[in-house]
């Protein structure tokens, strides 16, 4: 294979797979960080009680977290083509990994709105604060250096993920060393799409945190 | 209504439904700034299996005051400070906030009464996300007001805490003490009636909890403001609170004047409350017996306060004894602002010398209380 050819293969995975995990990047958190605020709030005695429909929609985010991702990329293949109008390519590979992505990160918003000092919900509670005034202004900001760290998180297991959908011809990085460098026994484009991967995840890693210390004011010196 | 205060309680919220036949202007002018009716807490079923915080607990807040709650950890003092802003529910009785029924609001309502309620907390609860200036801002912000008022409030607020130059400083960058003034800077934002102060120097070392306590005295004092607190230090009382009410197993076991509890405690946990002056040392404490044998001492606890604490009558009470009276334990304070001495001596149980000592006493004015007999 020509260095070329293999360059061209590299950079249309690389977008493929860049495509793939910030739209379903994108579009999963922005559904996922509200249910993962309900569920932080939605206990008995807590800002909106409503602890029935917390077990439920607590139930379903475990049953879809413990779905193994290869099977839930065919068991919604209808959902799939419901919204694409295909059931293979990139844009039907972004359905089950946007799918998979919502309570992924609803569960890491979970625990990181449940880690604000309950103190300070008290103090809001005390100044006059509605419910929703104390999720905008107390919970989200206090939670912020959390949320974006669970976001890297969310990111680098969708760069994982997106390597599985090569099965239904999702295309991106993983698919093409399976295709190319393991079916096909080339192991230099073996080894490059996992140099690609890794500097891939690097960069999302580092960008996360940097944006988390941005935003962390918690244990500033002077 | 014609006083100022029953006008503006009206505008925020439904006027206190006044009884039958009972004269507004009177109530308005008579209504403490809480009154506790009885008021308890139960969580769980009644009961078995049940937990009683806070039992009939009838207490009044006056206007303009400084009154203390004390009362060691578990007492019930953090539930019964939390019914004053509902966010503790009463479940019997009733809490009332400038003759508003707490218990009656809806969530609106409450929230209307806690915008003119300020509070502090033991671990300050300040935002670490936000600098101190826009701490303060918050209560603001979450009342509707707009930015340029915000700005116009908040300055002079950190300039009042002695915070002027911190205003850009986020938590983590400023001491305990400093986080209780940013604290306290937030509580005043939204200009309450009441402050409520839950341990608010608990976690700060003595000197802090000193410029804290001077602090909150002269907001009171310069800004009219009533404050209500909770603590388990003797010392806070003493030092800013003129009345106080003593906690015990959620009951209110004794309340009054600072200085006449302090000075003439009836209650066990009021005494034991009470770690400096009226405590007897641990060696002085084993030594006592309640009925004298031959040859014992008799040992009597001399107080003063008022006119006593500034004559010289230790002087003439061993003059009057002869040199046979010991000075076994003693300390002067200063309690609400006023001196306040307690002097334990002993002297010959023999019923000549008591018999003089009781004539001087009785001459003087001066309080006495015998507390047994040493060897």
């Amino acid at each position: 294979m020509s260095p070329d050819m293999l360059f061209n293969l590299l950079s249309k995975a690389l977008m493929q797979t860049l495509q793939m995990v910030f739209i379903a990047g994108i579009v999963g958190s922005i559904i996922g960080l509200p249910i993962g605020v309900f569920l932080a709030t939605s206990g008995k005695g807590e800002l909106f009680p409503a602890p029935k429909t917390n077990r439920v929609l607590g139930l379903i985010v475990n049953a879809a977290r413990s779905t193994p991702f290869i099977i839930l990329v065919v068991a919604i293949v209808p959902l799939t083509r419901l919204l694409t109008g295909t059931s293979i390519g990139t844009w039907a590979a972004i359905v089950p990994l946007t799918i998979a992505t919502i309570p992924f990160f609803a569960r890491l918003v979970e625990s990181a709105i449940r880690e604000v000092d309950k103190g300070l919900i008290e103090a809001a509670r005390a100044m006059g604060a509605t419910p929703s005034q104390i999720v905008y202004k107390v919970l989200l900001p206090e939670a912020r250096p959390s949320i974006l760290m669970a976001l890297t998180m969310t990111i680098v297991s969708l760069i994982g993920y997106s390597a599985m959908v090569g099965a239904v011809g999702g295309g991106g990085l993983g698919d093409l060393g399976i295709r190319f460098g393991y079916q096909r026994f080339n192991p230099e484009m073996m080894v490059l799409v996992v140099a690609v991967l890794i500097v891939l995840v690097q960069v999302v890693q580092s960008a996360g945190d940097g944006l988390a210390r941005r935003f962390d004011k918690r244990n500033r010196k002077n | 209504m014609t006083s100022q205060h029953a006008g503006r309680a009206g505008a925020t919220y439904a006027a206190p439904d006044g009884k039958p036949g009972s004269d507004p202007v009177a109530v308005a002018h008579s209504v403490p700034m809480v009154a506790f009716k009885g008021a308890g807490k139960r969580y769980g079923p009644a009961g078995e299996g049940g937990f009683t915080a806070v039992e009939s607990v009838d207490l009044t807040v006056e206007r303009g005051a400084i009154t203390g709650i004390i009362g060691r950890s578990g007492a019930g003092k953090s539930t019964l400070i939390r019914m004053v802003n509902g966010l503790e529910s009463v479940t019997s009785g009733k809490v009332l906030v400038d003759g508003v029924d707490v218990g009656a609001l809806g969530e609106d309502g409450l929230r209307g009464l806690r915008r003119q309620i300020g509070m502090i907390f033991q671990h300050f609860n300040l935002l670490s996300s936000r600098t101190a200036f826009d701490n303060v801002a918050l209560p603001l912000e979450i009342a509707g007001v707009d930015k340029k008022a915000i700005r116009a409030k908040v300055g002079p607020l950190l300039d009042l805490v002695g915070l002027g130059d911190k205003a850009g400083s986020y938590p983590s960058e400023l001491s305990g003490g400093q986080k209780q003034r940013v604290g306290i800077a937030r509580a005043l934002a939204t200009d309450p009636k009441l402050l409520l102060s839950d341990e608010a120097t608990s976690a700060l070392d003595p000197e802090t909890t000193q410029s804290i306590l001077e602090l909150l005295k002269r907001i009171n004092a310069d800004l009219g403001l009533t404050v209500l607190l909770i603590t388990h230090e003797m010392e806070v009382v003493k030092t800013i609170a003129s009345h106080v009410a003593v906690i015990d197993a959620g009951r209110i076991v004794e309340s009054g004047r600072t200085f006449d509890v302090y000075t003439n405690p009836q209650h066990e946990t009021t005494r034991t409350l009470l770690a400096s002056a009226l405590r007897l040392p641990n060696w002085l404490r084993s030594a006592v017996k309640p009925q004298p044998s031959a040859g014992d001492r008799v040992l009597v606890r001399l107080v003063f306060f008022g006119d006593t604490a500034f004559q010289p009558l230790t002087g003439r009470l061993v003059a009057e004894l002869g040199s046979d009276v010991n000075i076994l334990a003693g300390a002067i304070e200063e309690i609400s602002g006023e001196p306040f001495g307690s002097l334990v001596v002993s002297y010959s149980a023999e019923p000549d010398v008591v018999a003089r000592a009781n004539r001087f006493y009785a001459e003087t004015g001066l309080t006495t209380e015998v507390l047994g007999y040493v060897a």
